[in-house]
C-alpha cells in the first residue's frame, strides 16, 4: 500500500526579551544554575506574575509577520501538571484565547518556489526550568534559570506531507523570527524547538490516522531524520496489521530512532483555567497598527523585491533573504559592485563554501561586503578571469588587503591587451606546427576539442592571466587564418 | 495611661498618648508582649512572637516620635495573620507544609505598615491556608474565643480577631476570601473590613483563591480601620490585579453625616438560616442608623443561595493550582527519603496538608477536570456574574447594603468540624461579597447570650469610605465596640 504522511508542527520559540515573561530576572542563556531565578521564578509563596510588555509586542510582531489575525483580547490560563522543574505546579500559558489566531503565509521550498502554510494559533507562555541529571551522583539537580523564559508556541495545521516541507517551514520561521529580532534563533541553545505530530494514512484517504508526537527536536537535520525514522516505524506497524499507539515520543539522535517517552500511557488532563493573577491582554487597533508600521521588510517581501529589482532567480533570492544578515550583505555588496547576479553567485558560491568550511556565519565573514564588491568590480570589468578571481578571493579571505591590492601584489592582472595576446598566440602556433596542421585538417566538431590544447598552452605561457574569451576568439582567428 | 487601660485602647488613643509623651512605644510594646505572654496560652491566638524585633522597632519608633516625625500609626503595635510573608520571621499559614518556612521578603502590606511605623509583635493563628471558618484547622491547635473559651473565634482570621478582642494589640491584619475577616470579627466583637478586590496588594500573601483573596484591617474601631486601610491601600506594580485607583482620605470623611444615605436590606439575608436573636440585634442596629437619618430600603439579592455552591467550586479550583507549588522540591515540607518524584509529591503533600486543605484540593481538581469543567467551573463563573449583577442592580436603589455578618454567634469548638457543609454555611452572608469583589465590613452590633453579633455593611466597588463613615457614625452613638471580654466578665 502507498501511504501519505500527515504532519502538523508545534514550534516553541524563545523570545529575546531582556527579562523574563513574568518576572524581572534576566533572560540570558548560560549563567550558573539558578543565578537567574528570582522568587517569582521559584514559585515562592505569595509571589505574583507581572506580564512583560515586550513579550506581548514580540508575539504581535510575529503574528503580523505571518499574516495572522491578532487576538485583541487574549487571556492567560494555568496548565496544571507536576514536574520537578515546573516550580508552581502549573505553567502559565494561553489556552482558550491566544494572542495570535489563524494565519497563512508562503514558505519557499529548497528550489525557491513557494507553498502556502496555515497556522492555527500562536500563544505566549513561560518556559519551564531544567532537570540536571548528570551533576550529582544518584540525584537530580534543578536549574530554574530557564523558568519563565518567554515562549511563543506556534501551532500549524496538519498541512505538511514531507520532511522537506516541514524543514522548509521551520527554516522560514527561523528566518522570520531573526528578521523581526524577536528571537536569537540559536537552536543549539534551545531557542527554537519543534514538536512534530505525525500520522500515516492510505494514499487518497481523507481521514487522519493515529498520530504520535515527537517532542523537542532542536535542529533542522534532526527534524528531517526524526520524520524519516518515525514514518518508517509507523509504516512497519501498519503494514504488519498493527495499530499505532497515540503517544509522545522522543527522538534519540545518537541512535537515530524515536522511542516512547512514557512507559505507561496516561492521558494528561491539564485542567486549564483562566490565570486569576493576570488580567486579560487587551490590544487596541492603534497598538497593532503602530507595530505593523514599524515592521522591517520581511523575508517574503524582500525575496519578491530581489527577484524583481535585481533580476535574481527564485532560488538565489530565497537563499539570500533567508537571513537578514545575508540579505543586507548582498545589498551592501551590490550597491558597490552594480552586478547583482555576479554578487549573488559569489555569495552563494565561494563565500558560502568558505564560511561553511570554517563554520562561520555571514556576519562573521572575514571578507566584508565592500571587499567582495571590490573583487566583483574587477571581474565585471574583465580585469580578472574567474580563475584569477578565485585567487584574489583567497587573498581577501586571508586578509591580504583589498581586491586591487591583491591583484597588484600577486600580479594577477588578466592579459586582455590584444597585442600581447597576439604575440603569445603566434609563438604557440609557431612552436606547435603538428597540432596546427591537425587542427586545420579537422572538421568543426573536432576543431573545438583541439582548440583546448592551444588555450592551455597560451594560459601556461601567460601564467593563467590571459583573458579566456579574448584568447578564444583570437586563437580561432589566427588558426583559421 | 495605665497598663490595664492599654489593652483596650484604640490606635487613635494610643497614638495621642505617644505624641503627648505620656507613653512610649517601647512601654506600649512591652505591655502588649506581657499581655500576650499572660493570656495567649489560654487562647492560642498568636503562634509566633517576634519580641526582639518588636522592641527594636518600638525603640526606632520612639526616636521618630521624639523628633516629632511619623504618622498616626508610628509606634502602634500590630499582629500579622500568619499568611503574610514576613522577612526573616517564620510564615507558616498554619500548615505543617510551611512549618519552617522563613520568607526572604515581606508582603507589600507588611512593608507598607512597617513604613508607616507600626511595630509587629508577631503572627496570628488561622485556619490552615485560610481554609476554614473556625480556626480549628490550624497545624498549631485551635484558637479560642476570648468571650468564651469553649467556643471558636471564627475563621480563618480567628487568631487576629481573638487577639484584638483580647487586647493583645489594637491592630491586626487579616485576609478574607469568603468571609475570613468579617465572620471572625463578628464572632469576636471587633471591627473587620474586607476591602474591594484590588484595593490592597496581594503580593506576599500566601495565595488561597487568587480572584477572591483580599487583605484588610481588624481593629477595635472604624476609625482605626480607616487609618490602617489608608496605609494598606494603593496600586502595587508587582500585583497586576491591584487597582490603580485613587485612594481617598478615609479618616477625613469619617465625620460626614449619613443623613439621606440609602441602606439596602436584602430580604435573602434574613432567611431561616439566621438565628432570630442575631436578626434582632441587626434590626436594632439598623434602627440606630435610621435615627441618624439613613433611609432603609428593601432590596433583593436573588442569587444569594447560589453563593455557597459557586464559591465552593471557584475557590477550591484556584486553590488546587495555588497549592501545587508545595511539592517538596524547593521549600516547605519534604518527606523522608523519596524514592522518585511521584513518591516525593505524594508523601510530602499527604504529610504536609491537613484534611480540609486536602478536601478542597480534591474538590477543585475535580471541578477543573476534563469533562467536568463546563458543568462546574464554567457554570460557577457564569453564576458568579449573576451574583455580581444582583449587587449592581441593588446598588441602583441604595448606597450601602446591611445585614448580618454570620448566621449566628460563636459556636462551640468541635461542633462543626465533622460537618463541612454546616461549616461552609457560616459564610453564607459574606462570600457573595468576595464573588462580586465588593468591600464588606463587620462591626459589633450587640450581644446574644453574652456573645458578640456583627453587623455587616457592603459597599459599592472602591467605596470603603462610605462603609467606614456608616460604621464610625454607628460607633459614635453606640458602645457595642467598646465592650471587651474582660469588661463582660470572666470567660465562662
Amino acid at each position: 500500500m502507498s501511504w501519505e504522511v500527515v504532519m502538523g508542527l508545534e514550534v516553541h520559540l524563545q523570545l529575546a526579551t531582556d527579562s523574563k515573561i513574568f518576572s524581572g530576572a534576566a533572560n540570558r542563556f548560560g549563567a550558573d544554575p539558578n543565578e537567574q531565578a528570582c522568587a517569582v521564578d521559584l514559585g515562592m509563596p505569595g509571589m505574583l506574575p507581572v506580564l512583560n510588555e515586550r513579550a506581548v509586542r514580540f508575539a504581535v510582531m510575529f503574528g503580523l509577520g505571518v499574516g495572522a489575525r491578532i487576538g485583541k483580547r487574549s487571556v492567560f490560563d494555568r496548565k496544571n501538571y507536576f514536574y520537578p522543574d515546573l516550580p508552581k505546579g502549573y505553567q502559565v500559558s494561553q489556552f482558550f484565547e491566544p494572542i495570535v489566531c489563524e494565519g497563512q503565509f508562503d514558505v519557499p521550498r529548497p528550489d525557491g518556489s513557494l507553498f502556502p502554510s496555515r497556522s492555527t494559533r500562536d500563544h505566549l507562555e513561560e518556559d519551564a526550568g531544567k532537570s540536571v541529571h548528570d551533576a550529582y551522583a544518584g540525584q537530580t539537580g534543578i536549574d530554574l534559570n530557564r523558568a519563565g523564559t518567554p515562549l511563543l508556541e506556534i501551532v500549524t495545521e496538519p498541512d505538511f506531507r514531507t520532511a522537506e516541507q516541514a524543514v522548509a517551514y521551520l527554516k522560514s520561521l527561523h528566518s522570520l523570527a531573526t528578521y523581526l529580532g524577536i528571537s536569537d534563533g540559536n537552536m543549539a541553545e534551545g531557542s527554537m524547538r519543534c514538536d512534530i505530530n505525525i500520522s500515516l494514512r492510505p494514499q487518497g484517504s481523507d481521514e487522519f490516522g493515529t498520530r504520535t508526537e515527537i517532542k523537542n527536536v532542536n535542529s533542522f537535520r534532526f527534524v528531517e531524520r526524526a520524520i524519516a525514522v518515525e514514518t518508517e516505524r509507523q509504516m512497519d506497524i501498519l503494514e504488519s496489521g498493527g495499530q499505532v499507539v497515540q503517544e509522545t515520543r522522543l527522538y534519540d539522535a545518537d541512535r537515530n530512532e524515536t522511542r516512547s517517552m512514557r512507559s505507561k500511557e496516561v492521558a494528561n488532563d491539564y485542567r486549564y483555567f483562566p490565570e486569576p493573577d493576570l488580567l486579560p491582554i487587551v490590544l487596541d487597533d492603534h497598538y497593532i497598527d503602530t507595530l505593523k508600521a514599524e515592521l522591517p521588510e520581511l523575508p517574503g517581501a524582500k525575496r519578491a523585491r530581489f527577484i524583481d529589482s535585481y533580476e535574481l532567480s527564485d532560488y538565489d533570492a530565497s537563499l539570500l533573504v533567508a537571513s537578514r544578515d545575508s540579505a543586507d550583505f548582498f545589498e551592501a555588496a551590490t550597491g558597490i559592485s552594480k552586478s547583482p547576479k555576479l554578487t549573488a553567485n559569489w555569495m552563494l558560491g565561494d563565500l558560502a563554501a568558505a564560511l561553511n568550511r570554517e563554520s562561520l556565519t555571514i556576519s562573521e565573514s572575514p571578507v566584508s561586503a565592500a571587499a567582495l564588491a571590490g573583487l566583483i568590480v574587477r571581474i565585471a570589468d574583465d580585469t580578472l578571469s574567474s580563475k584569477l578571481a578565485k585567487q584574489v578571493f583567497e587573498g581577501l579571505w586571508l586578509g591580504e588587503g583589498s581586491a586591487d591590492e591583491i591583484i597588484e601584489a600577486r600580479g594577477l592582472k588578466q592579459v586582455t591587451d590584444t597585442g600581447a595576446l597576439e604575440q603569445m598566440v603566434a609563438s604557440v602556433i609557431t612552436d606547435n606546427p603538428d597540432q596546427v596542421a591537425q587542427y586545420r585538417a579537422a572538421d568543426e566538431g573536432k576543431q573545438k576539442k583541439l582548440l583546448g590544447f592551444f588555450v592551455g598552452q597560451v594560459m601556461k605561457a601567460s601564467k593563467g592571466q590571459a583573458n579566456p574569451q579574448r584568447l578564444n576568439a583570437l586563437l580561432k582567428d589566427m588558426l583559421d587564418g | 495611661m495605665a497598663p490595664s487601660e492599654l489593652s483596650a485602647a484604640t490606635a487613635v488613643a494610643l497614638s495621642a498618648a505617644l505624641r503627648a509623651k505620656t507613653l512610649s512605644s517601647y512601654e506600649l510594646t512591652q505591655a502588649c508582649l506581657a499581655t500576650i505572654a499572660k493570656d495567649n496560652p489560654a487562647l492560642n491566638a498568636v503562634i509566633t512572637v517576634s519580641e526582639e524585633q518588636a522592641l527594636a522597632d518600638a525603640a526606632r519608633a520612639d526616636d521618630i516620635l521624639a523628633r516629632g516625625d511619623g504618622g498616626p500609626l508610628t509606634g502602634i503595635p500590630l499582629l500579622h495573620k500568619d499568611i503574610f510573608c514576613t522577612r526573616g520571621v517564620t510564615t507558616t499559614c498554619a500548615s505543617r507544609m510551611l512549618e519552617n518556612f522563613v520568607p526572604p521578603y515581606d508582603a507589600t502590606v507588611v512593608t507598607r505598615l512597617r513604613e508607616a511605623g507600626t511595630v509587629m509583635l508577631g503572627k496570628t493563628n488561622m485556619d490552615e491556608f485560610a481554609m476554614g471558618s473556625s480556626t480549628e484547622t490550624s497545624r498549631f491547635g485551635v484558637t479560642r474565643n476570648p468571650w468564651d473559651t469553649t467556643r471558636v473565634p471564627g475563621g480563618s482570621s480567628g487568631g487576629a480577631a481573638a487577639a484584638v478582642a483580647a487586647g493583645f494589640a489594637p491592630l491586626g491584619t487579616g485576609t478574607d476570601t469568603g468571609g475570613s475577616i468579617r465572620q471572625p470579627a463578628s464572632l469576636c466583637g471587633i471591627t473587620g473590613l474586607k476591602p474591594t478586590y484590588g484595593r490592597v496588594s496581594r503580593l506576599g500573601i500566601v495565595a488561597f483563591a487568587s480572584s477572591l483573596d483580599q487583605a484588610g484591617p481588624m481593629t477595635r474601631t472604624a476609625e482605626d480601620a480607616a487609618l490602617m486601610l489608608q496605609v494598606m491601600s494603593g496600586v502595587d506594580p508587582m500585583d497586576s490585579t491591584s487597582a490603580d485607583i485613587e485612594v481617598p482620605d478615609f479618616r477625613g470623611q469619617l465625620g460626614d453625616s449619613i443623613a439621606g444615605l440609602r441602606i439596602g436590606i436584602p430580604r435573602q439575608y434574613f432567611s431561616a438560616d439566621l438565628d432570630p436573636r442575631v436578626a434582632q440585634s441587626v434590626h436594632a442596629a439598623l434602627q440606630e442608623l435610621q435615627r441618624e437619618g439613613a433611609q432603609l430600603v428593601d432590596i433583593e439579592l436573588p442569587h444569594t443561595d447560589r453563593g455557597i455552591p459557586t464559591y465552593y467550586i471557584i475557590a477550591p479550583a484556584e486553590a488546587s493550582a495555588n497549592l501545587s507549588r508545595y511539592d517538596g522540591v524547593r521549600f516547605g515540607h519534604r518527606c523522608d527519603a523519596p524514592a522518585d518524584p511521584q513518591d516525593l509529591y505524594e508523601r510530602s503533600r499527604t504529610e504536609g496538608f491537613g484534611d480540609e486543605v486536602k478536601r478542597r484540593i480534591l474538590v477543585g481538581t475535580y471541578a477543573l477536570s476534563a469533562g467536568f469543567y463546563d458543568a462546574y467551573f464554567k457554570k460557577a463563573q457564569q453564576v458568579r456574574r449573576l451574583i455580581s449583577q444582583d449587587f449592581s442592580r441593588a446598588f441602583q436603589s441604595c448606597d450601602v447594603i446591611a445585614g448580618p455578618a454570620a448566621p449566628g454567634v460563636a459556636f462551640g469548638l468541635g461542633t462543626k468540624t465533622s460537618d463541612p457543609l454546616a461549616m461552609y454555611l457560616e459564610d453564607i452572608y459574606t462570600l457573595s461579597v468576595n464573588l462580586a469583589g465588593l468591600p464588606g465590613m463587620s462591626i459589633p452590633a450587640g450581644r446574644v447570650d453574652g456573645l458578640p453579633v456583627g453587623l455587616q455593611l457592603i459597599g459599592r466597588a472602591f467605596d470603603e469610605a462610605t462603609l467606614l463613615r456608616v460604621a464610625h457614625r454607628f460607633q459614635m452613638n453606640t458602645e457595642h465596640h467598646l465592650a471587651t471580654p474582660s469588661s463582660a466578665g470572666e470567660p465562662t
